[in-house]
This record gives structure tokens, sequence and C-alpha cells, in this order.
């Protein structure tokens, strides 16, 4: 199978996706994120890895944190960084995504990250770029999150190291969530043994199981004895409309609380991606109680993302 | 070509770096050679030393050629490196490449005072006006050899000539 992110040789040319890629590229972007999370802690916190080149963070959808951490990724490896809320400028005026895209090219743009309402924005924007060019997907519609995917098994990995004897429970709108199915990807492709899912019928993709998770409806039942809860972020728009009947009851049924992480094994740990909807889907107590890495998970995300950049550009064949 | 012996020229750099010792030093070994060397020599040298380690996989000026390692490690320095005398240690010194890297990101941690290069074997070879201060031993080796020093399971080091395919 033709897989658009690998070169000729096999190694990683674009990030779009978690799905098909294999576990040897996951674990070097994991390891080399490893050697990242102590030059955040220096004196000096860069390296000259990307001195010269110039990354474009395309957000056609807004994400603060995501488009802060990739500049800051970027930034820490001695690139120049030009951040662009599409959605705020040019587009309103009628440009096409290619258009935009070839404009900054023409500026000598080489990477971009790019986030998208559309599934396929990021895989359309690879297919066009020039051979030396690479992009990332920074969220992709429902479809692909991947470097959010990566730095959550990257922050189960440092705490729960035996990544074969792990259970893990996702929990919450799996059915809109590109973070859910990136995890899920990585999860599995990583040979973590189970991976539940825990969501209401209407939150969950037909053929979830195909994934290779198992399902629960019963959040209670689904905790049990598990060693990581993610929780994943409730659109709030999803609350109109036949999906879903209220936030209290959602909270109700799938909420996380003190009471029912006490269901999980006592070295759990509590993930979420952001931003969160406290007393929506977690309470306030389990995100700033002592099993929550919900910060740590920030913080890797920078080293994640400077491992995925400095990969991807020492892939660049020579022009 | 018949090899020194390892062990023997570890004995020796511990000899020779033993007077430079003040209260400011620090050793500081470069993956993965270096750092079996500066581990095996703070034993030797006392255990109140601090020791570093520098992968400078991050540093290497040949990146936009070859890309990145596929394997890198974690640097590791605990110890403030302002105004210290690092010994920078490294098992065999060839173009000096390396040695600039591992500076280039020593001064990413902060100033020393003062920088010593203890090699195991210089091989010559030199790209950059770069020398070592302690040498355990000088090879003439030629550019399609390739030296590097193993360890066993034992822990003991052993030099190994390879020729490049």
């Amino acid at each position: 199978m033709n897989n658009p992110q690998l070169d000729k040789n096999g190694n990683l040319k674009h990030l779009l996706s978690i799905e098909g890629l294999p576990r040897a590229i996951l674990t070097q972007i994991l390891d080399t994120a490893e050697s990242f999370t102590g030059v955040s802690e220096r004196e000096v916190k860069k390296v000259p890895l990307l001195r010269g080149k110039t990354v474009c963070n395309i957000f056609f959808e807004n994400s603060t944190r995501t488009r802060t951490t990739f500049e800051l990724a970027a930034k820490r490896l001695s690139a120049d960084v030009v951040s662009l809320n599409v959605g705020t400028s040019s587009q309103s005026k009628g440009e096409t995504v290619l258009d935009t895209v070839d404009n900054l090219i023409a500026m000598h743009a080489d990477m971009f990250v790019v986030r998208h309402s559309q599934s396929g924005a990021a895989h359309f924007i690879a297919r066009h770029v020039g051979p030396h060019i690479h992009v990332i997907n920074a969220g992709d519609g429902r479809h692909s999150h991947p470097t959010q995917g990566l730095l959550d098994v990257f922050t189960i990995r440092r705490y729960k190291p035996d990544m074969h004897n792990l259970r893990v429970a996702i929990v919450g709108d799996v059915l809109h969530s590109r973070v859910a199915r990136s995890e899920i990807h990585a999860l599995t492709t990583l040979g973590v043994p189970e991976v539940r899912v825990i969501a209401p019928k209407t939150l969950l993709p037909t053929d979830v199981e195909k994934l290779g998770v198992q399902v629960y409806h019963d959040m209670r039942a689904g905790l049990k004895d598990v060693d990581v809860v993610m929780m994943l972020r409730l659109q709030n728009e999803r609350m109109s409309g036949a999906l879903l009947p209220s936030a209290q009851e959602y909270f109700k049924c799938y909420g996380l609380t003190q009471e029912k992480l006490a269901l999980a094994k006592p070295d759990a740990i509590v993930m979420h991606p952001g931003p969160m909807n406290r007393g929506v889907e977690i309470d306030s107590s389990v995100a700033d109680g002592n099993q929550s890495v919900i910060l740590p998970q920030v913080t890797y995300g920078i080293a994640v993302r400077m491992a995925v950049m400095s990969i991807l550009a020492g892939n660049t064949e020579a022009a | 070509m018949q090899l020194p012996d390892a062990e023997q020229l570890l004995a020796k750099l511990a000899d020779n770096i033993r007077p430079l010792l003040g209260e400011n030093t620090a050793l500081v070994g470069i993956h993965s050679g270096g750092a079996w060397l500066a581990e095996r020599l703070q034993a030797r040298l006392g255990d109140h030393i601090p020791l570093g380690t520098l992968d400078i996989s991050f540093y290497r000026d040949d990146f936009s050629r070859i890309g990145l390692h596929p394997q890198t490690r974690p640097s590791h320095i605990s110890f403030d490196v302002e105004g210290r005398h690092i010994i920078l240690v490294d098992d065999v010194l060839y173009t000096g490449r390396t040695i600039r890297g591992a500076m280039n990101e020593l001064f990413d941690y902060g100033r020393p005072a003062k920088i010593t290069l203890a090699v195991l074997v210089d091989r010559g070879g030199r790209e950059m006006p770069v020398e070592a201060q302690i040498v355990g031993a000088r090879l003439a080796l030629q550019p399609g050899e390739n030296l590097e020093l193993a360890r066993d399971d034992a822990g003991q080091f052993h030099l190994k000539l390879h020729e490049a395919a």
C-alpha cells in the first residue's frame, strides 16, 4: 500500500495520521522526545537542529494550546516560525487553501503544521507540496490528530513504562473525536493489550470494535481495574440536538468523579487533551487531583512535537 | 595492527587527570564510549566529582545531510555548568566535529570556566582546530578504518578496528 507519509526508503516524510505507521517509527518518535524533555529544562531551551528553516503553522480552525506548543517546539529547534489564523485572514477574503499554501512556499517555507475542520486537509496539502517540504497534521475534522495521540502515549509510557501490561479506558465523545482515533491507533500499535472505550451508543462510531477496542456503555464497569483513564472533551455543540439529553445528565453518567475513579487501579493516571469542561466530563477535584497528569501532558506535548519536526526535517531529500 | 589495551589507557587517563582536579571540576562523557569512560574515571578518581553525559545528536553538523540519528539518548547534566572546570571525555578523537558539537551543547547549560579534553585514543585526521590535552594513545589510522570502544559483559573495555564497508 502506498503510504503518503513515508518516502521510498520508508522514512517519515509527513505526519498525517498514526494509522498505518509502523511501531518502529512511533517508538523512534517517543525515544527522541525523551531526549528533548531535558532541553526544555536547561538554561538555554534551544537546540540548533532547524536553524535556517521556516515553519508555518496554518490554523484554519482555532486552537490555542496546539498552536502554542507547535510554535514553542519549532522555536526550541531554532526554526523561524510564522503562525497564521487563516480563519480570520485571507480565507475570509476568498483565497483557496492551496493559494494560501503556495504563497507561503513562495516565501520559502520548509514545513507546514496544518489544522483544518475538514478531514483529509493535511493529506491534500501533502500531495500538493514539493519533495523537500514536510507537512504535519495538527488535527483534521474527525479524522486524526497524530501529535496529540503521540503525546498521550508518551505520557502513559512515562508513568507506566510497561506498555504490554496495561488496561486503558478512553471515555466520552469518541464519535466526534480525532484525538480518540489517534490514541486508539497509537495504543494498539505499541502493543497495549486492552483498550476500552466508554460512551453512550450515540457517541460511538458504528463498528468501533473493529479498531481493536472493547466497548462499555456503563462507566463503572468500564473503569474497573484500569491503569489509565483518558477523558475526552465533550464538545458543547453536541449538547443540542438528539445526541445527549443535557450536560447534567451526561456528567451523572459519564463524568469522571473521585468516586468513579476509585474503581480504577489505585495508581491509575487521569488524562485529558484539553480544553476541559469542568463539571461536564470531569470533576474539578479529579482534574486537579494527585492522579491527574493533565498538565504534564501539555509539557510533554512540546518535546513530542520537537521530535516529530526534527525527524521530518532530517528526512529531507537532497534538492 | 596491534591495538593498545584499553584498560591500561584508562588507568593512564585517570593518572593524568588526577593532578588537574579541583573543587570546581566535573566529568562529562560523550555518548556512548565517552560516557562509559567518564563513569569509570569517576569510580577511580572519586565519587564526589560530579558526572554528566552528553548525546550530541541535536548538535551534529551533518544533520541536514544525514538526518537525525535514529537512536538519541537524553543528555544528563544535573550540576551547574556555570564557572566549572569541565573535563570532557571521549573514546576516539578523529575529525574534531563531535567535540565542537559537544562544546556547543555544554554552553547551552551554562558558561564553563574551562574545558579540558581527555580522549582514550587520538587517531589523527582532524578537520577542526581541536586538540586534546590528555591523550591515552596516538594511532595513525587510514580514513577507511573505524576505531571504536567496546565493553564486554564483565564491563572491561576493548578497542576494536573495523574496515569501513
